[in-house]
């Protein structure tokens, strides 16, 4: 009687079953003997309640009683037994498994080799992950501790989570609402040089209240924490901040100057840790930043939130709907009072966000200021899925190699079931001799991780700030765990595989048993691998051709030789006098910003009376800029007035979206010359400025935003300023230094700061860059790792057909018959994988990655087959080296030992 | 081998399992000592103790036949072995000789 069947009869009585897999289950974990007693004693309660309180109900407590019961006196004893043999038999399977690898050197070193490839990339990703994890984990109250995060919207659509919020916010907290320990407001504008006796040196920091200290841990090792950062002008350096200022002097009471303000050193702390999401030189107290901004009424605004972080410390337990209702209530209040008729659009929302999803979360706007590192989990889903398929990669050349040379282990595995091993016995077998060699391959990779660490971090200049991928316990661990998860994928199917055979079929004669019989899986597997390198390496190749598109995409005006020298607060004219005394620089132009590389600055534009005003992009710039930069006028000229002050600059020049969007001169450039328009920003209120020039469309953003209206203004000395030298020498080198000597010259205490136009540009896309660069060393591992094990596959295969080679040969085959016949399956193979790669790769690249880059250029035939020539190549080299070997060889010789 | 001492649900449950007889099964002890005690018995503890005495030697166990109500699956019916009769005995005429020690004065007292 089979505990499985349930007797027609009780279908019958009662359509009402309980849940299958909960019987299963059961019987999984149970003993034999209790089973179906127990099973029967479940149904039965399982009726009753099926009466009593309903089908759902009486299945649910089914469910919950097949757990309860599982218990010591339940559970299968036979497994602790298992155990104790297993580890007695772990010895054997080592030992087997060590006379396997020295057997069959060849395949082991694929496996291992291709195990380790693929492992390093898995290692780095954990260690990076890792390492975005222990940011902010020194906070002893960290799991306490939240941000507010500031939600804007306008006119119902959100634009955007900001990661700052209002000064208003932080002090609205600590007034009204109840059940938080502390807030502290951290305001991020601190950037000035510090001047002691001769010594000048910036210095950035953050102005952030006492609380600060109470919330976060930061070790002080001079000055009281609890009033360091009270009393105005007063200043907390870090070690290294206060190293630079003093020297080994105590700076403790010591003062500093900045601009034309003492501030008093009230502290010294340790400096701020790597994994910190803040980080800073110096603090200095809040209330200095309230004292300078008396006079400013838009300090404290409720909008005004661009600058500022509130920290929250909140107690154990802390009840976070009643704290998020209190933030909501404040939100309202807030809004209405800011606008009382609900007319204006702009709503501001608070929420909590916790201090350890900072770095890793949501993306949140934070416009000004050092902000901290950040990385959207989607990028670490998408890395991790990309080394994922990497190492399953390599994971599948073991699986077929081991199953394509099962015949010589039928014997061994024949003889194991004979004496008494279980089919769990063959498959822990298996599994444990896929994870020694994954463990091997782990010391490989190890080795491989330290090669590549260096690489990794050095891919961009953020990701020196993010990650230092040292290694740690904890990393440790996770690798040795990474890798037993490894091998238990890569022995999976070897396991199941041999655990099916019988032991009659294995021993009695080895060619009865099919060795062929899982040829589609192999297949199947093969195909896959190559899919996916195809899809790698096509898309590192138009990825790689799109980029460099980009780079070199024509903007609409010149770049080529333009050094863009910051003036970092200094006045341009003597930087500009000098320059203009060197004869490689054959022009010089001002401007506010560099266009073109993401930087942005605008304003607000209407004609007549028009009543929809219109976003237009700026730059402010000189009366040079124009022609330095090669910008076309479609009419009207440059800039004629030359005004000093930004209130008298009325003169303005736009490009030809300006026109279409407002409608001026109805489509004729030269027409909407001397038009008046009136122009709205941040600094600028309702001025009417004049038309005169239209410029041609050029791309102020970058290449995936459209093209915006555009309007130049003129730029004047209040305005930030960024040199534009056009050189031309035959030694760039050597003309930058004699430029950043001139700078020394002029500020003594800012590090010379200029770029090329290019590189800036070429700046601006390194996350492109940094993409290519990953996605390029992940095919370049993918297709070794696929030629390795496609090396295995055709030495296996010309091995066992050496015989049948020989034959034909004797029968008058040619060698080119051969070679095709040996090859013809795996060219088969690789065809159908570049018919899937090719296609899909098309079309990812067309319909999801490209739609984001309006100006883009098609996908090419030739970046698309580039990199199927290359793995065909290689495919070919290793197919071909191999069945000419076996073509080669004397039939005589191979024939005779039968 | 644990000891022989019986715990007081033990008692109970080998009491049941002597007063019904040839229909003593997990069930219909469950069944049995929630009516006389009062207290819900949950099956999982039934199951523990039955297991617990029958490692004891304490009663014995053999399947019966196949119902249609129990999805087929048949009963595992107890009896109480030689020395679980035993158990009982002792456990009782332990009590009796507690009980005799108190004088009836005192009893009435309290």
């Amino acid at each position: 009687m089979s505990a499985r069947q349930p007797t027609p009869d009780s279908h019958r009585d009662n359509h009402h079953q309980p849940p299958k897999w909960a019987q299963r289950f059961v019987e999984w974990y149970c003993k034999p003997q209790l089973v179906e007693d127990l099973l029967g004693d479940l149904h039965e309660y399982f009726e009753r309640n099926v009466e009593a309180k309903g089908p759902r109900r009486a299945k649910l407590i089914y469910i919950i009683d097949a757990f309860k019961f599982f218990r010591t006196y339940t559970v299968r004893a036979p497994k602790f037994v298992n155990l104790l043999v297993n580890w007695i038999m772990i010895g054997s399977y080592i030992k087997t498994s060590g006379r396997n690898l020295m057997r069959n050197r060849l395949f082991s070193s694929i496996n291992i080799v291709g195990l380790a490839i693929s492992m390093s990339v898995g290692l780095l990703l954990i260690a990076f992950v890792l390492d975005l994890r222990s940011y902010d984990r020194f906070h002893k109250q960290g799991d306490r501790i939240y941000r507010i995060t500031n939600i804007a919207s306008s006119k119902g659509v959100q634009n955007g989570k900001f990661g700052t919020t209002s000064i208003k916010t932080g002090k609205l907290i600590r007034e009204k609402m109840t059940g938080i320990e502390e807030v502290a407001i951290l305001r991020n504008d601190f950037s000035q040089d510090a001047e002691v006796g001769d010594n000048i040196v910036p210095i950035t920091g953050f102005w952030a209240e006492p609380s600060l200290f109470r919330i976060f841990t930061f070790p002080m090792l001079e000055g009281n924490p609890a009033t360091a950062l009270n009393d105005p002008y007063s200043i907390v350096l870090t070690e290294t901040a206060a190293k630079k200022l003093f020297g080994n002097e105590s700076a403790l009471g010591k003062a500093i100057k900045f601009d034309t303000l003492d501030y008093q050193v009230t502290g010294v702390m340790k400096d701020v840790p790597f994994f910190s999401h803040v980080r800073f030189e110096a603090l200095v107290s809040f209330s200095t930043a309230e004292k300078i901004n008396k006079n400013d009424k838009h300090f404290e605004a409720w909008a005004n939130m661009y600058t500022n972080y509130v920290y929250l410390l909140l107690p154990e337990n802390a009840d976070k709907a009643s704290i998020q209702s209190q933030l909501n209530a404040i939100a309202r209040e807030e809004n209405l009072a800011e606008d009382p008729g609900g007319y204006q659009d702009t709503k501001i929302q608070l929420e909590l966000l916790p201090l350890y999803e900072i770095v890793v979360g949501e993306e949140l706007r934070r416009p000004m200021g050092p902000v901290g590192p950040h990385m959207p989990p989607v990028v670490i889903w998408i890395l991790g899925g990309l080394a994922f398929v990497v190492i399953l990669s390599a994971c599948f050349n073991y699986s077929n190699l081991s199953t394509a040379r099962a015949m010589r282990r039928f014997k061994e595995v024949g003889l194991r079931k004979a004496i008494g091993a279980g089919r769990s016995q063959i498959r822990q077998q298996f599994l444990a001799e896929a994870i020694i060699i994954s463990l091997a391959a782990l010391f490989l990779s190890y080795f491989i991780f330290l090669v590549l660490r260096p690489q990794l971090i050095n891919i961009a200049p953020e990701m020196q700030r993010m990650v230092k991928l040292e290694l740690t316990p904890p990393m440790v661990a996770a690798f040795v765990v990474f890798s037993i998860a490894v091998g238990m994928m890569a022995g999976f199917m070897p396991a199941l595989f041999f655990s099916k055979v019988s032991a009659i079929n294995a021993l009695r004669n080895v060619s009865s048993v099919k060795v062929f019989q899982h040829v589609t899986v192999r297949r199947t597997l093969v195909v896959i691998q190559y899919t996916v390198t195809l899809i790698f390496i096509t898309a590192t190749a138009v990825g790689y051709v799109q980029y460099k598109n980009i780079l070199a995409f024509d903007l609409g005006f010149k770049t080529e030789n333009i050094l863009n020298i910051n003036m970092q607060g200094n006045t341009p004219d003597a930087l500009v006098k000098e320059l203009s005394e060197m004869p490689e620089i054959t022009a010089l132009s001002r401007s506010l910003i560099i266009t073109s590389v993401g930087n942005a600055w605008g304003g607000y534009m209407k004609y007549e009376d028009s009543r929809d005003s219109v976003l237009v992009l700026t730059n402010h710039v000189d009366e040079n800029y124009l022609r330095l930069h090669e910008h076309k006028l479609a009419a009207g000229g440059n800039f004629r007035a030359r005004p000093t002050t930004a209130d008298a600059a009325t003169e303005v020049i736009v490009n030809q979206q300006v026109l279409k969007r407002l409608n001026i001169g109805g489509g004729d450039p030269e027409k909407a010359i001397g038009e008046e328009i009136t122009f709205d920003s941040f600094q600028v209120h309702g001025r009417k400025m004049t038309i005169v020039g239209v410029m041609n469309d050029f791309h102020y953003g970058r290449v995936e935003n459209l093209i915006e209206p555009v309007a130049f203004l003129f730029w004047t000395p209040g305005d930030r300023a960024i040199i534009n030298a056009k050189i031309q020498s035959a030694d760039m080198p050597g003309t930058l230094t004699k430029i950043a000597s001139v700078w020394k010259k002029i500020d003594r205490v800012h590090p010379f700061q200029a770029e090329f136009y290019d590189e800036a540009i070429e700046d601006a896309y390194s996350e492109f860059s940094a993409m290519i660069k990953i996605i390029g060393f992940l095919s370049f591992l993918a297709i070794s790792i696929a030629s390795m094990g496609l090396f295995g596959m055709v030495v296996f295969t010309t091995e066992t057909r050496l015989k049948e080679v020989s034959i034909r040969k004797i029968m008058g085959a040619t060698a080119g018959n051969l070679v095709f016949l040996l090859s013809r399956d795996f060219l088969l193979l690789l065809s159908i994988s570049a018919l899937i790669a090719l296609p899909a790769t098309y079309f990812f690249f067309e319909s999801i990655v490209l739609t984001n880059f309006p100006y883009h250029t098609p996908v090419q035939i030739t970046e698309l087959f580039v990199g199927l020539l290359v793995v065909l190549l290689i495919a070919m080299m290793m197919i071909g080296s191999q069945t000419m070997r076996a073509v080669r060889s004397n039939p005589a010789e191979v024939l005779k030992s039968e | 081998m644990k000891g022989t001492n019986l715990g007081e649900f033990e008692e109970l449950v080998l009491l049941t399992i002597a007063a019904l007889m040839k229909e003593a099964y997990s069930v219909a002890i469950c069944d049995e000592l929630s009516n006389h005690t009062g207290r819900s018995v949950k099956l999982g503890v039934m199951h523990a103790v039955l297991s617990r005495l029958e490692e004891k030697g304490l009663v014995e166990s053999q399947l019966g036949e196949a119902t249609k109500t129990r999805g087929g699956k048949r009963k595992r019916f107890y009896q109480l072995t030689i020395p679980g009769r035993a158990a009982l005995v002792r456990a009782k005429s332990m009590r009796d000789q507690l009980w005799d020690k108190i004088p009836s004065l005192v009893w009435k007292k309290a």
